[in-house]
């Protein structure tokens, strides 16, 4: 075989309910055109979607799994953002 | 069936020592639930057992395309024809979601049908049987597709993130195969004696590769542990294959069908329904290539892929015009 691989893109769906696009998965396709076609045509067989997005999975730039603790610990330390931090009486009622 | 690719051996050769602090957080990821995703640290092993594992399952929806196909052009109304084309192409679909879960443990999508035209590579064994009479296409949306289902909603649960997610798309699309299929053995069995006879002669042959699809019984399935450890597998052949006896009996009754097994009977005791001997020296022939059908599938794998070449070719030179065109417009600016 000739043919050199297809470059892949990642696929994401923007389904009816308002959601935002979410990602679904991926396709190959020589360029966007494609790509969007065999993305509709693989994952949107059954009305699943209003609005498809292709990106080249190259061009997406991931936070490494390694540093995850380096990124996300700082956040859970400061308990201070969420609203169950303040204590507020229940004579208030729902707020 | 689909994972009848956990029941091969690794080979020797790639034994070689993991990292043992790694491998015990790994493992307590795992334990915890955790999803495993692509980037993440992982055994060799475990790469290499998913790789197989859901390339096999990739494999197997795009071979089981054929014995399907093979009743497009005959179904028997347009209502059944366009049944049977979108669930053909739903395994394509299904396929492809496969394929790109696989990719995301670092072999390319080229490395993995390359393997399946070699016959590196292995796929269900329930697909190397032909499909003889139309009552089979109602049979395998029952039967084959039923298997298939109480196989992958366990999966839908697997370590894996890509494909845990893959299985849970194809486990909603696979509910609209069974359906249709068992109505097809409904309208057949509701049908004149011949139509009937045609659904139980289906059965009579179909029934037992279809218990095979479950792998070997658990005594002999040497790869089972590990791939319960990692929570690939989440229950034995044995206990799928129990599982989905237990559902399919009372459906078959309904339709009026008898099952082509002397020693099935409803065990008061265990709540289970004991049946007879499987042969697995049939079961070892088909894998070893040896099926009523596995060279013709092959055969037409590769000429589909071959006649295909040119889309492919093309694609490539049509995306090269336009890059070059896009390259001198913004030369010309």
């Amino acid at each position: 075989m000739t043919d050199k691989s297809w470059p892949l893109w990642e696929v994401f769906i923007r389904t009816r309910n308002g959601l935002a696009h979410r990602h679904v998965g991926s396709v190959h396709a020589v360029d966007a055109t494609m790509a969007l076609h065999a993305a509709r045509d693989t994952y949107t067989r059954r009305g699943e979607g209003l609005s498809v997005w292709v990106v080249p999975s190259a061009s997406i730039t991931a936070s490494d799994p390694a540093d995850k603790d380096m990124m996300f610990e700082p956040t859970a330390t400061k308990i201070y953002r969420h609203p169950t931090f303040y204590e507020i009486p229940d004579e208030v009622g729902h707020m | 069936m689909y994972t009848q690719a956990l029941n091969s051996q690794d080979s020797a050769a790639h034994t070689a020592k993991e990292d043992p602090q790694a491998e015990a957080r790994f493992q307590a990821r795992i334990d915890a639930e955790e999803k495993i995703e692509p980037n993440d640290w992982m055994p060799a092993a475990y790469r290499r057992t998913l790789t197989r594992q859901i390339a096999q399952h990739a494999h197997s929806e795009i071979v089981g395309m054929l014995p399907e196909g093979n009743w497009i052009t005959r179904a028997p109304s347009l209502k059944r024809k366009a049944a049977l084309l979108a669930k053909v192409q739903d395994e394509g679909g299904h396929g492809a979601y496969l394929y790109a879960a696989a990719e995301t443990l670092g072999t390319s999508r080229e490395e993995m049908e390359d393997q399946l035209l070699s016959g590196a590579a292995k796929y269900s064994s329930i697909f190397n049987y032909p499909t003889l009479s139309w009552a089979d296409i109602g049979i395998i949306g029952w039967l084959v597709d039923g298997a298939a289902i109480m196989n992958q909603i366990p999966l839908c649960r697997c370590s894996y993130g890509p494909y845990a997610r893959a299985m849970v798309r194809v486990c909603k699309e696979e509910s609209f195969h069974q359906r249709q299929g068992y109505e097809i053995m409904l309208a057949l069995c509701k049908g004149t004696p011949a139509q009937k006879a045609m659904a139980q002669e289906a059965l009579d042959r179909w029934w037992w590769p279809v218990l095979m699809m479950f792998g070997p019984p658990d005594k002999d399935s040497q790869h089972t542990e590990s791939a319960m450890r990692w929570k690939i597998k989440r229950f034995t052949n044995d206990e799928l294959r129990q599982k989905f006896i237990d559902a399919t009996i009372p459906q078959g009754h309904f339709l009026g069908l008898t099952f082509p097994d002397p020693a099935l009977k409803f065990n008061d005791t265990t709540g289970h329904w004991d049946y007879g001997d499987i042969d697995w020296v049939e079961f070892k022939q088909v894998v070893a290539g040896n099926g009523p059908c596995n060279r013709q599938r092959m055969a037409q794998r590769r000429a589909a892929h071959e006649a295909g070449g040119w889309v492919r070719e093309a694609a490539n030179a049509y995306a090269r015009k336009r890059q070059q065109r896009a390259a001198m417009s913004i030369a010309a600016e």
